[in-house]
C-alpha cells in the first residue's frame, strides 16, 4: 500500500532519474572484469592473429617472430595437406549440415502432432546432445571397430560382410557423419519450441480452404518456420567448419587412414601445436575466419530471398 | 463410409508416427545401451562377432579396477578445480555484467553490448592460437590458469546475454523502491536482482559447469603434456593410448559412464531452465 503511494506521489522520472544519474559510472565497475576478458581474450588476440599470420613465429626455444608477408598465405597454395583438409571438411559439412537440418526438422514435426509421451520423446531425442563429446567419440570410436564394434556384429548377424568404417579411407568420413546425426536433438528442441509457437487458426484456415498435411507444410509451417532453419543452418555450419574433437579422438591427429579425415582445424591445431608452426597456423585460422564471415554474410544476404520475417 | 475411411486413415498415420518415433528412439540409445553393456564384459568377451547385449557373466569388478587403471579421483578433483571457476564466473561475473546491462544507464553502453554481442560472434579458432601465445608468454601454460583466469573475468557473453535478457524481464517497481529507500546498485543487484535470478541462474551454472565437464580442446593444449593436472576428459582420451585392443575397452567404456552419468543427473534436474536457455539463443536468432 505505501509503496503504491509513493510512487503516484512521485513520478517514477523525478526519484529514480537523479539517483540513476548518480550511480551511472559504477555501471563501468561492473562490467569491468568482462570488459578486461574482452581485450584480453577477444580483441588482442583477434589483431595478434593477423600479425602472427604474417610472421615465422614458434615457440620454444627460439621464440621471436620475423616478418615475412603474405608468405605463409602463398605457402597455403602448395600445402596438399591444406588442401585436403579443405576439401575433407567441405565434404563432411555438405552431408552433416543439411542432413542434420532435415533429421531435427522432420523430428519436430512428429513430436509436434500431438501425440503423448511427447516429454519422453524429445528427452530421449535430446539427451545425445547432453553426453559429453569425449565420451560419445570413445564409445563410437568402439562401436565402428570394424572387428570388436557393434556395428558390424549387428551388420554380421544380418549376413553383411563387415566394413572398416575407420581405417578404409573411403569410409573415414562418412562415418564421421553418421556419427554428427546423433546430436541432431539440439536443432530438433529449437525446432519444437518454434512449432509450437506457431497459431492454431493458421493450421484452421488451411482446413477451411480443404488443405491437408502437405498443404500445412507448404503454406504454412515451411514459410513461418524459416527463420528458425536459417538459424540452424546458420550455427552448424559455423561449428562444422571448426569441426575437431570427434574426428581428433577417433581417428587421430592426422586423420586416419591417407588423412582422409583430417579437417581444417586438425591440420592447424597440428601445425600450432606438434610443429610449433604458430605463425602458419594464424595465418590458416584467419583464412578458416574469412571462410567462415563470407559464408555468414553470404546467408545473410541471401535470407531476404527465402527467409519469412512476419509482418509486423 | 466417408468416416469410416478418415478414421482409419488417421489411425494408420497415428501408428507410422509412434513407430517411426520408438525405432528413432531405439537408434538413438543403442549407443548408450552398448555402452553400459561393453563396460559389464570382460576383454575376452568383446572380441566376439556375435552381439551379446547381456554379458555372462557380468564383470562388475570392472568398476572397482578403473580405480586402479586410472587416477580417477585425480582427473575428478582437477576437472571440479576448473568447473567451479567457470561455475563462479558464470554466476557473479557474468550476473553482475548483465544486471550492468540491463538495469543502469552509462554512457557508450549501446556500443559496449554492441561489442558483447560481436564477440559472441567470433568463431573460437581466430583466437586460439594468440591466446595460448599470451599465455605461453605469462608461463601460465602447464597451470589451471588458461582454463580459469578467462572464466572467472566472466568471458562467456552468451551467459551475460542470458542474465541481460532476465534481468530486464524483472518489473521496475522491485528496483525502484528500493532505490527510493537509498539502496546503492550494488545492494540491488545482490538483494533485489540475484535472489530473484532462480531459473536464469540454474541454467548458466548448468552450462558452466556442463562447459568445464566436457571441454576438451583447451584442456589438451593447456594440460595435455602434464599428466598429474589432466581433466577427466584427458583421462578418457589417454586411455585410448593404452594398446591392446579389447583389453581396455570395457574400461573405456566405466570411464565413459563416468563422465555420463553426472551429466544425466544434471539434466533431469535442470532440464526446464537448460531447455530455456537453449531455446532463448535459438529463438534471439
Amino acid at each position: 500500500m505505501a509503496s503504491v503511494q509513493k510512487r503516484e506521489i512521485a513520478p517514477s522520472v523525478s526519484v529514480t532519474q537523479p539517483a540513476r544519474k548518480r550511480q551511472r559510472w559504477i555501471g563501468y565497475l561492473f562490467i569491468l572484469p568482462w570488459f578486461v576478458s574482452m581485450i584480453w581474450f577477444d580483441a588482442i588476440p583477434f589483431g595478434m592473429n593477423l600479425y602472427l599470420g604474417m610472421t615465422d613465429y614458434s615457440v620454444g626455444p627460439i621464440e621471436q617472430a620475423n616478418w615475412i608477408g603474405l608468405e605463409n598465405f602463398e605457402r597455403m597454395l602448395d600445402d596438399d595437406l591444406f588442401r585436403q583438409s579443405l576439401a575433407n571438411t567441405i565434404y563432411f559439412i555438405v552431408f552433416s549440415v543439411p542432413l542434420t537440418l532435415i533429421l531435427a526438422f522432420s523430428i519436430a514435426l512428429l513430436l509436434n502432432t500431438r501425440i503423448r509421451f511427447l516429454g519422453l520423446f524429445r528427452t530421449v531425442y535430446y539427451i545425445p546432445s547432453i553426453i559429453p563429446v569425449v565420451a560419445a567419440s570413445i564409445i563410437f570410436l568402439w562401436m565402428f571397430n570394424a572387428r570388436a564394434g557393434a556395428i558390424n556384429q549387428i551388420l554380421y548377424a544380418i549376413g553383411i560382410d563387415p566394413i572398416r568404417w575407420l581405417t578404409n579411407p573411403d569410409y573415414t568420413k562418412i562415418t564421421l557423419v553418421i556419427i554428427s546425426l546423433w546430436g541432431f536433438g539440439a536443432q530438433m528442441i529449437v525446432f519444437l519450441a518454434a512449432l509450437q509457437g506457431i497459431p492454431e487458426q493458421l493450421y484452421e484456415a488451411v482446413a477451411i480452404d480443404g488443405g491437408g498435411l502437405r498443404a500445412r507444410l507448404r503454406h504454412i509451417v515451411i514459410p513461418l518456420m524459416t527463420p528458425t532453419i536459417f538459424f540452424n543452418l546458420l550455427v552448424g555450419l559455423i561449428a562444422s567448419f571448426q569441426v575437431f574433437t570427434t574426428a581428433y579422438i577417433i581417428l587421430g591427429p592426422n586423420g586416419g587412414p591417407l588423412q582422409s579425415g583430417l579437417f581444417y582445424m586438425m591440420h592447424t591445431y597440428n601445425n600450432a601445436f606438434r610443429y610449433f608452426e604458430m605463425g602458419y597456423a594464424s595465418a590458416m585460422s584467419f583464412v578458416l575466419f574469412l571462410i567462415i564471415l563470407a559464408f555468414t554474410l553470404l546467408m545473410i544476404w541471401t535470407s531476404n530471398r527465402w527467409v519469412y520475417y512476419g509482418d509486423e | 463410409m466417408n468416416m469410416i475411411e478418415n478414421r482409419r486413415i488417421r489411425l494408420l498415420r497415428q501408428t507410422t508416427i509412434y513407430l517411426t518415433l520408438i525405432a528413432g528412439s531405439l537408434v538413438v540409445f543403442f549407443p548408450l545401451v552398448w555402452t553400459i553393456s561393453t563396460s559389464l564384459k570382460t576383454p575376452e568377451q568383446v572380441t566376439v562377432r556375435e552381439v551379446q547385449l547381456i554379458p555372462d557373466p557380468v564383470a562388475w569388478a570392472n568398476y572397482v579396477d578403473i580405480f586402479d587403471l586410472v587416477p580417477v579421483w585425480r582427473f575428478l578433483k582437477n576437472t571440479l578445480v576448473i568447473a567451479s571457476a567457470s561455475v563462479f564466473g558464470g554466476l557473479v561475473t557474468c550476473s553482475l555484467a548483465g544486471y550492468a546491462f540491463a538495469r543502469i544507464l552509462f554512457p557508450g553502453q549501446r556500443v559496449l553490448f554492441f561489442i558483447l554481442l560481436a564477440t559472441m560472434m567470433l568463431p573460437y579458432v581466430v583466437q586460439l592460437i594468440p591466446i595460448f601465445v599470451i599465455f605461453d608468454r605469462l608461463g601460465w601454460v602447464g597451470t589451471f590458469r588458461p582454463l580459469t583466469v578467462p572464466r572467472l573475468l566472466g568471458h562467456n557473453a552468451f551467459y551475460i546475454f542470458l542474465y541481460r535478457q532476465f534481468f530486464r524481464g524483472l518489473p521496475s517497481e522491485l528496483f525502484d523502491a528500493a532505490r527510493i529507500d537509498g539502496c546503492t546498485e550494488v545492494g540491488l543487484w545482490w538483494r533485489i536482482a540475484m535472489p530473484n535470478s532462480k531459473p536464469v541462474a540454474a541454467a548458466v551454472g548448468i552450462f558452466a559447469f556442463q562447459f568445464a565437464w566436457t571441454d576438451f580442446l583447451s584442456p589438451l593444449i593447456y594440460l595435455g603434456s602434464k599428466q598429474e593436472m589432466w581433466t577427466i576428459a584427458l583421462g578418457l582420451n589417454g586411455l585410448k593410448g593404452f594398446e591392446g585392443m579389447g583389453s581396455t575397452l570395457p574400461m573405456m567404456m566405466v570411464m565413459s559412464i563416468f563422465m555420463i552419468v553426472p551429466m544425466l543427473v544434471i539434466f533431469a534436474f535442470g532440464q526446464k531452465y537448460m531447455v530455456q536457455g537453449v531455446t532463448v539463443s535459438g529463438l534471439k536468432g
